[in-house]
């Protein structure tokens, strides 16, 4: 047995060491928010944080989780930067499928943390590794934008 | 303690209706019991009434109110994107003065017999559903008003419906939607001359620019149930080894190696179908474990080997040569008037091109995926399909079960784009499902199973030849198309493009030109081939668009006016006219192609794009207009291409006439995703074999576009037709037109010509 820190509670669960935190976090702790897209980091529809950084949990094995703080879309709305990402992707009508979505929350919630107004070339970087097959792309620009203006307007 | 899967985690979606209604019974929520039927006037074999199943209109099938006053609306199409959950239940809402806040969105199991037709594609949801759904909230509405009107003992024509109450003006009486339900209930139901549709100008949702969701909140939160989100304790996960040729067969592999892997609980058969193998499973071996990662890793330990195929000797590039042979000589005649050799023998000049373009993969963010359980002789599958009542089909045969026993929960769909109109993941999950009785089994499908066993979009050759007069105008046409066609799924020795594929675009050109041919000389298929976003108009509209724009340069002419010229003056084409019986199943007398739409989306995306303006160097405009799924999408894409090569596209302009626009904010979402759907077929999209095998297996090298390849801006401008016109699709038209306006924009920055899809390195 293992312990993580997920979303500010500690859970015990049976899991190898190379169990990517996605599988465990989905599959045994059963928080299904966070998706499977591509198994390799590449599409970042896995996207959570790990002391606040964003990372593909895919490709992050269970044991490199212990002593961190995950945090995943399910308690990212008690994140004050979160919760404004989750209105304005409402807001903007962001989502088409969905799927991706949640991951693209996670990256933008993380660059938002470190960097509230974020040029396009900026945004560009950060949510690069992001892949919205539905193509969804000039809104989710236009709704870190927005997060962006209400974060700073609620300061 | 093991839990029942009638108590698995579901939220927000529901998809067990069942509890829904027994829950909400307990509450009181009444059913709309009306048994009544709009007189059915239109053409049986058209539209909506000649899918399977036909359409429906009792509010009893779709519309809920509960005494809290909450309005459930049942959604029997699948959401895959297109928003239709929204839309959909916007048009009941605003029909029977529901209020959208207090509307929930319900979504039905497959079953054709009682919903009407479900299969979600051909741009057809909004188009088949829009007046039945219209009708079905107009009953319900009328039914609240009759309710009010008999409690209060006052006229009906005194009260009236309005944002969820009714109201009764000169007695300052109210009564909301919740405190007739149950009178409602009771009612006997109005008859058809008794209802009333709302005149656009009372609507409140429908036609209106807002952003609305019935999902939208429960997608950023983590909330949504898409296929792989079902829990239930002592559920089962497998993942399958799948031959790597289609029709190999297993024929060695390691069952203990995978056996030995920590949780991996059973490692079984799944029996493949040579072609034509329509949506059975592709067969292998499939490694059911506790959990996904240890099936994952079962997998890996199989080492399977496998036989011999008949497509061991698919490889790309030889089918290309293949296929341009063929190009060379006359095919099958598609459609052929006036006297094409002549043209071509006389003609002061004439031009000739031959395009290429790669199968291309779905690749939806969610790979297949399935969970199926057999308990007590009943089927249940929960599974992100757009084919319900096919997946339900499929499910019951292979289960042995009648389909009385079989039920199929539609989730939402992360990303379908045809892909999930196949239901061989369903029939994955089922057979695993029969090694496990009383237990869910999961099949999933990882990236690299998706991409190297998709129903691939076509790969194609076009080739086009035309003769200009001495004043730079069209005389003769001559396209050829080649391409394995998808009724080889279904059928043996299929070499030929179907009626539904030639007239995507390649049979059907609305062109003003005396003599043209069409034709398609036949291949083989060697691999699964399959209904991609917008089908055979990709290539047929690539290869058509970018040669107008190479006659146009040829004649010396401006791309948008030589265009217009070809189409020549606005008039109604009967389909049936241009050898066209298909007609994407609409009426031809309600449907022509109306070259008089299409000049309008033309001149509306080349005005808003700036069309003709002076552009830096290394900047180019470039330009394309399509008709397909019986709507009008123009665009115009503003490129550079910097001295690296590297490809930016600053801005997409595109216009559309769809006929009304029932969601004006989800038609402007489609067209966005459509256009970032064709920049990236156009720009990377290729699968291509060696040895039988797609080489791609990953988004390493298979890419999409990502946010910096995305256009910088798209500006998308919805076109009043400007007459009574009947409904056209929304989520496909938008795609065709984009690959070639933006080769066609390339060519105008650099003088290049982009024949050869993918674009890849070919800037550089």
């Amino acid at each position: 047995m293992r312990t993580i820190r997920l979303n500010g509670e500690e859970h015990r669960l049976d899991a190898p060491d190379d169990m990517p935190l996605l599988w465990a976090i989905r599959d045994i702790l059963g928080f299904t928010g966070t998706k499977f897209g591509c198994g390799m980091g590449l599409c970042g529809a896995c996207t959570m944080h790990m002391d606040g950084q964003p990372i593909r949990s895919c490709v992050t094995p269970i044991s490199a989780a212990e002593g961190r703080e995950i945090t995943t879309i399910e308690a990212i709305s008690k994140d004050s930067v979160g919760e404004k990402v989750q209105q304005a992707w409402v807001k903007v009508g962001v989502p088409q499928c969905g799927y991706c979505q949640c991951g693209q929350v996670m990256s933008a919630t993380a660059l938002l943390s470190h960097n509230s107004s974020p040029k396009d070339s900026e945004i560009d970087e950060a949510m690069s590794g992001n892949i919205c097959r539905c193509g969804t792309y000039s809104r989710i620009r236009k709704a870190i934008h927005t997060a962006s203006a209400e974060l700073k307007g609620g300061a | 303690m093991e839990k029942s899967f009638e108590n698995l985690t579901i939220t927000n979606h529901g998809i067990d209706r069942r509890g829904f209604l027994k829950g909400m019974g307990a509450t009181g929520v009444l059913l709309l019991t009306a048994n009544w039927s709009w007189s059915q006037e239109q053409q049986k074999k058209y539209g909506g009434e000649g899918m399977p199943g036909g359409t429906k209109n009792d509010p009893k099938l779709f519309i809920a109110i509960s005494q809290d006053g909450t309005v459930y609306i049942t959604c029997t199409r699948s959401e895959m994107g297109q928003g239709i959950r929204t839309s959909l239940a916007l048009v009941v809402a605003d029909e029977m003065e529901a209020d959208w806040e207090k509307c929930r969105v319900v979504q039905a199991e497959g079953d054709e017999e009682k919903y009407g037709n479900q299969n979600t594609d051909g741009s057809r949801s909004m188009r088949h559903w829009y007046e039945p759904m219209r009708q079905c909230g107009a009953v319900a509405r009328a039914m609240l008003e009759q309710a009010a009107s008999l409690g209060w003992g006052v006229d009906l024509e005194d009260v009236r419906a309005t944002k969820h109450s009714v109201v009764f003006p000169r007695g300052r009486r109210r009564a909301g939607f919740g405190e007739l339900a149950e009178a409602v209930a009771r009612l006997p139901v109005p008859t058809g001359s008794a209802i009333r549709l709302k005149r656009s100008n009372e609507f409140r949702y429908i036609g209106k620019e807002q952003t609305l969701s019935a999902d939208g909140e429960d997608i950023v939160s983590g909330k949504a149930t898409y296929g792989a989100d079902l829990r239930s304790v002592g559920m089962v996960y497998a993942v399958v080894s799948r031959p790597p040729v289609f029709g190999s067969k297993a024929t060695s592999y390691d069952a203990d190696a995978a056996m030995n892997v920590k949780g991996v609980i059973k490692v079984m058969e799944i029996e493949g179908t040579m072609a034509p193998s329509e949506f059975k499973p592709l067969g292998g071996i499939a490694v059911v474990a506790e959990n996904t990662w240890a099936a994952m890793k079962g997998r890996e330990a199989l080492k399977v080997e496998w036989s011999d195929s008949p497509n061991d000797q698919y490889e790309s590039q030889d089918y290309r040569r293949q296929m341009e042979e063929v190009s060379k000589k006359p095919g099958k005649e598609i459609r052929a008037h006036g006297d094409l050799e002549d043209a071509l023998a006389k003609a002061k000049k004439k031009h000739a091109a031959t395009y290429y373009l790669p199968h291309v993969a779905h690749a939806p963010m969610e790979p297949p995926v399935a969970t199926a359980l057999l308990k007590d002789d009943f089927l249940e599958v929960w599974a992100p399909t757009q084919a319900p009542q096919a997946a339900r089909t499929h499910a019951a045969e292979r289960a042995g079960l009648p389909l009385e026993k079989t039920r199929v929960n539609v989730t939402l769909l992360g990303g379908g784009f045809g892909r999930k109109s196949k239901a061989d993941f369903i029939n994955e999950a089922v057979e695993v499902a029969k090694a496990f009785p009383g237990k869910a089994a999961r099949v999933q499908w990882t990236r690299e199973d998706d991409l190297r066993h998709d129903y691939l979009h076509t790969v194609s050759i076009e080739h086009l030849e035309a003769s200009l007069s001495s004043r730079g105008k069209v005389t003769g046409w001559l396209h050829r198309s080649v391409a394995p066609t998808i009724m080889s799924i279904f059928a043996p020795d299929q070499r030929n493009q179907a009626a539904f594929e030639s007239n995507m675009g390649h049979g059907n050109v609305p062109f003003a030109v005396p003599n043209l041919r069409i034709e398609n000389p036949g291949v083989d298929a060697h691999t699964r081939i399959g209904w991609f976003r917008s089908v055979s108009n990709i290539p047929h509209g690539f290869a058509t668009q970018s040669f107008v724009s190479e006659l146009a340069e040829e004649a010396g002419k401006d791309h948008l006016k030589f265009y217009l010229d070809l189409l020549g003056e606005d008039r109604e084409i009967d389909p049936r006219s241009m050898n066209d019986g298909w007609n994407h199943g609409e009426n031809p007398e309600t449907y022509p192609v109306d070259t008089g739409r299409l000049r309008k989306v033309m001149e509306t995306a080349a005005k808003e794009a700036g069309w003709g303006k002076r552009m830096r160097k290394g900047r180019g405009l470039g330009f394309a207009a399509h008709y397909s799924f019986v709507s009008y999408v123009a665009a115009v894409l503003d490129v550079e291409v910097k001295k690296t090569g590297e490809l930016v596209i600053h801005k997409a302009t595109m216009a559309i006439d769809c006929g009304a626009q029932i969601n004006p904010d989800r038609i402007r979402s489609q067209m966005e995703g459509s256009c970032i759907m064709g920049v990236g077929l156009a720009t990377t999209g290729e699968i291509s074999f060696d040895k039988g095998a797609p080489k791609q297996s990953n988004f390493h090298d298979y890419q999409v576009p990502r946010i910096p390849q995305a256009p910088k801006e798209i500006a998308v401008h919805l076109v009043d037709p400007g007459k009574e016109v009947e409904l056209g699709g929304v989520g496909e038209p938008g795609v065709p037109p984009i690959a070639p306006a933006l080769c066609n924009a390339i060519h105008a920055a650099t003088g290049k010509r982009i024949r050869s899809l993918p674009i890849g390195e070919q800037l550089t």
